[in-house]
């Protein structure tokens, strides 16, 4: 199991937007790593033929009729919102670019 | 915005060989949204189609719409895809307000199809219509994001903006993403190739009745992918990927944009940035968004709240006979059936008009006379009007009607012409807007024999001339009698009059 280098947290905190200083990211980058190394452990005991879990029940196909359903009013909506204005929700000037 | 340097086509075209890729989106038009029960319909007040679901509430729990799925599997077998027998939703996480949850649901490594392909026609080099297959790697479901209206700053534009604002009644509204593999081999043809493949699908799909299909509207959305390599090389350039390409023209302006300002980079020793691009429909230019960020950095994960979609075999060859008939193969079969030559149905297919030309037969109208009228009155109307053909408010039912009233004799073509506006000003069918307009020609012989000896006197020297043998001359009172009975009159009654009359 490669170690997770200081780089690769930084760069991770920086998709997370969480703003790490240089000493946290001293910090976190052995403690990710060890965490790494445990989950790893769990390679020894499961082998090829075991397929990985993604869903703890065994179910597929569960489907939803297309009948619509009431859901929320705008007003209840924006209830929550720290800001709304033209019945919509304000969000802070966006600086990156649409994904 | 400075203004890229761009190398001439022709040169692009001797010094390297383009690699294409398309991704388009399909918006369908299911009622619901793909894991909610929101309306899924265009327009509505903003923030009125949402709930704890399609707003990332905590706890709420999403659900699959049936139909999308059933939409998705039509789709991919129309491009003859691979259906998987078993796969899963995935998140795609970023942070941007378009997506409240701050991931949108997709597919990733286990789309739902796969490998396919669609034989596309583009004219060929004489002229001919040459086939070219463009590869599907994959079809997949995920959801549409919310829109965003950035307000201060330059209008309208995310830079500079104060602050944005969102509605989130288009966030999570089914969308198919269907991606082709690179398309390499096509040299000068690529732009064509690039515009006519986004054509057929948008036909495939509006044959499959999935979805508006309007580009205009954002129903079906292109992003060109776009690199060149030094000719001969094996491997691929560097891609850019211009977003949101909104019109089949444009396709293939983008297309072309993009090989005249690669070429100009590389040929100047420089290398082309992967990034995302802006396609400006007004100047024909890209502009740089952002820089693309690898697959990595979105930290797909199989969707826990979701489980896994393994639709039976049974029920993919159930859709697979709901398949319309390929809309290709289909405008052959009609061309021959209707006896078009290739320009007639070129400019119906061009015109929007196919099927409603198409309809119009079916309720009785010779091929021609449909196609008359729609690519000429009617399209004319569709252009002053800016109106899509298809909106003005004439129906095939109407253009049938009027056809076989022009053949009764009941009016004649310019009177039709009449018809069609008064259907088109919202005065009803073909039959009420004859009736309240007074459109009907005169049949009775009594008052166009009336009409015809008046004329004969008003013009002596013209009826001496065809007493004299000169039928020709019979013209200038046909003239003089329309005019006197206001158009509405058989033309071909009233020569046959004047004859009888003078001979």
């Amino acid at each position: 199991m490669p170690e997770i280098t200081r780089d690769e947290v930084a760069h991770l905190a920086d998709l997370a937007r969480i703003d790490l200083s240089d000493a946290e990211l001293d910090h976190l980058a052995p403690q990710l790593s060890v965490i790494l190394e445990s989950v790893a452990s769990l390679s020894e005991v499961t082998s090829a033929d075991v397929p990985p879990t993604s869903h703890a029940l065994p179910l597929t196909n569960v489907f939803r009729e297309d009948v619509v359903r009431p859901g929320l009013t705008a007003e209840q909506a924006l209830a929550a919102a720290p800001a709304s204005e033209q019945q919509r929700f304000m969000v802070p000037r966006i600086l990156g670019d649409e994904q | 915005m400075n203004a890229a340097t761009l190398m001439g086509l022709d040169e692009v075209l001797a010094t390297f060989d383009p690699a294409l890729g398309l991704e388009v989106h399909v918006e369908l038009n299911t009622n619901t949204k793909m894991f909610c029960g929101c309306p899924a319909v265009f327009g509505g007040e903003p923030n009125s189609q949402v709930c704890p679901t399609c707003l990332g509430l905590p706890g709420a729990m999403p659900v699959v719409n049936a139909k999308a799925v059933e939409a998705a599997i039509r789709i991919g077998l129309a491009l003859n895809c691979e259906i998987a027998e078993w796969c899963r939703f995935a998140r795609k996480n970023y942070f941007y307000p378009d997506m409240p949850k701050n991931f949108q649901t997709s597919q990733y490594d286990e789309p739902i199809a796969f490998e396919g392909y669609m034989d596309v026609t583009i004219e060929g080099d004489d002229g001919e219509p040459e086939v070219f297959r463009v590869e599907i790697e994959r079809a997949h479901m995920e959801e549409d994001t919310g829109k965003s209206l950035h307000v201060g700053g330059a209008t309208g534009r995310i830079h500079g903006a104060d602050f944005s604002l969102v509605d989130y009644n288009r966030a999570g509204i089914p969308l198919i993403e269907i991606v082709t593999k690179p398309i390499q081999g096509a040299g000068a043809k690529a732009p064509a190739i690039a515009k006519a493949y986004v054509a057929q699908l948008r036909e495939l799909i509006l044959a499959l009745g999935v979805s508006d299909a309007r580009m205009d509207q954002g129903s079906i959305r292109a992003d060109v992918n776009l690199s060149l390599a030094p000719k001969g090389a094996d491997k691929l350039g560097t891609r850019t990927e211009t977003k949101n390409v909104n019109s089949l023209r444009s396709v293939q302006r983008a297309v072309i944009h993009e090989m005249q300002r690669h070429g100009a980079i590389l040929a100047g020793g420089g290398s082309i940035l992967q990034e995302t691009r802006h396609w400006h429909e007004d100047t024909g230019v890209t502009t740089s968004g952002r820089e693309k960020s690898d697959a990595d950095d979105y930290r797909y994960f199989p969707e826990p709240d979701l489980v896994p979609v393994a639709p039976s075999r049974e029920w993919v060859e159930e859709l697979r006979a709901t398949l319309p008939e390929n809309p290709t193969e289909k405008r052959a079969r009609l061309q021959i059936e209707w006896g078009f030559s290739d320009l007639d149905m070129r400019d119906t297919v061009g015109a929007g008009a196919l099927g409603l030309v198409e309809e119009t037969i079916a309720a009785g109208a010779a091929p021609q006379a449909a196609r008359k009228w729609w690519l000429g009155e009617l399209a004319r109307r569709s252009n002053e009007d800016g109106v899509e053909i298809g909106a003005l408010g004439v129906t095939p039912a109407d253009v049938a009607r009027v056809q076989a009233l022009v053949e009764a004799k009941t009016i004649n073509d310019k009177l039709a012409r009449s018809v069609f506006e008064g259907i088109i000003a919202g005065e009803g069918t073909p039959d009420e807007v004859i009736e309240k307009r007074g459109l009907a020609m005169v049949s009775d012989d009594g008052a166009l024999s009336a009409a015809v000896e008046a004329a004969i006197e008003a013009n002596p020297d013209v009826a001496d001339k065809i007493r004299d043998g000169k039928v020709a001359a019979a013209g200038a009172l046909i003239g003089a009698v329309m005019k006197e009975m206001r158009g509405q009159a058989d033309a071909g009654r009233v020569r046959e009059l004047i004859i009888e009359k003078l001979t």
